[in-house]
């Protein structure tokens, strides 16, 4: 999947995250800002990793800033970054979340 | 989660379909539905974030054994196709259509789901639909909405934007919106579903909220639409039956206990005739006062 642009999605709000999805070129970089890093980041980067793989991305630069966001949460603003990222929003890849 | 036709339905809580803190802790209010929403409560840049978010939320989320309903986007929206589909997915309780006109617009959304039943695996009539009726084509239209699919589960009245398009708007008494509370719980009951009355949204107004949902419920709403957690106490303190109600319904069923074990065809009860109406009425006060602890186990009464 290419990346064509940048692509955002959540919020800074409580339980939320807030993804924003970029070209890169070695492998998935993920620049994590988060209360419970010490605890969650390494959880946090795998769903981050593991959505971003299976919608078949395999290099990206990745800045998560975390509220405390559920895993659920985590994997669908991923999702919907992704999407935003190589404009094919039109066409959602649910299975993706499965 | 599967659609169950006949249930509990006192309040049905709006929650918007983009916020994951508020879609998260909505199970632990005690609402009896929980509806979703991807339409007016999400802006038209998030409509695409806000599906994924509900999607993951259905399938991961526990709602604490309330039903889930989303309501999707409308007909005439870019929207509406991936909703479906999204939500069939996700194995919702209950798809909900806004702006709901005509049987054709129900019927439409039967056929657009049965697709992505077949399309996902999902079983068929495993997801029950249900219509907003918001405008004064969709008041006169309610009859044949209503009888629509065999999958309906029910009707809601929409205030807001029927006192629009009724070139009014809400007031404090709610006579402008008597003719249309009226024709959908008519609508409703003679297509045997369930009818749900519009948001009171002055959360202030305390005496009001409590005035429009006992008037709502003497008419004979089966629930109300709620956009605040703390009116749930609220709706099922009009809609819980009196202590008066619960004893004459307990002994309306050992009647019929008494009658069936004696093997006597007709039942009696204090010299009256027991007939189905009255059957059906003890068990809906029953299965009221049990979702609200109202008696115990063997049925005696344990409320205040």
């Amino acid at each position: 999947m290419e990346i064509k642009t940048v692509g955002v999605a959540g919020t800074l709000e409580s339980s939320d995250i807030q993804i924003m999805v970029s070209a890169g070129q070695n492998g998935i970089e993920i620049d994590l800002e988060s209360e419970v890093a010490k605890s969650y980041g390494d959880q946090i980067k795998k769903v981050i990793t593991d959505t971003l793989k299976k919608f078949g991305i395999e290099n990206a630069k990745v800045k998560a800033t975390d509220k405390g966001a559920l895993d659920c949460v985590i994997a669908a603003r991923t999702l919907a970054a992704a999407q935003r990222a190589t404009e094919t929003t039109d066409k959602p890849r649910l299975e993706v979340l499965q | 989660m599967t659609y169950v036709k006949n249930r509990l339905r006192r309040t049905m809580m709006f929650v918007p379909g983009n916020n994951p803190a508020m879609v998260k802790d909505a199970g632990i209010y005690g609402a009896d539905s929980i509806m979703l929403d991807l339409e007016d409560a999400v802006s038209l840049t998030e409509k695409d974030a806000a599906r994924m978010l509900v999607f993951n939320a259905i399938k991961t989320v526990d709602f604490g054994g309330a039903e889930v309903v989303v309501r999707i986007n409308g007909q005439d929206t870019p929207f509406y196709d991936e909703d479906v589909k999204a939500m069939v997915r996700a194995g919702v309780d209950v798809i909900r259509l806004p702006k709901t006109e005509s049987a054709a617009m129900i019927k439409k959304l039967v056929a657009d789901m049965e697709k992505a039943e077949e399309e996902y695996g999902v079983e068929k009539g495993s997801i029950g639909v249900m219509a907003a009726i918001e405008s004064a084509k969709g008041v006169l239209n309610a009859p044949e909405i209503a009888t629509a699919t065999p999958l309906m589960m029910g009707l809601a009245v929409s205030g807001e934007d029927y006192t629009a398009d009724m070139h009014t708007h809400r007031y404090p008494d709610g006579r402008e919106l008597e003719f249309a509370r009226n024709m959908v719980l008519q609508a409703a009951r003679a297509a045997d579903v369930y009818a749900f009355d519009t948001v009171f949204s002055n959360m202030n107004d305390t005496e009001g909220f409590y005035r429009e949902t006992k008037y709502i419920y003497e008419l004979g709403y089966d629930g109300k639409s709620l956009v605040n957690p703390r009116q749930i106490p609220m709706v099922n303190k009009v809609f819980n039956p009196t202590k008066d109600e619960i004893e004459n319904a307990l002994a309306v069923q050992n009647a019929i206990q008494e009658a069936k074990a004696k093997g006597s065809g007709v039942i009696s009860m204090n010299g009256k005739m027991v007939d189905k109406p009255v059957v059906e009425k003890a068990d809906r006060v029953i299965e009221t006062a049990k979702a609200s602890n109202l008696i115990d186990e063997e049925g005696n009464y344990i409320g205040e």
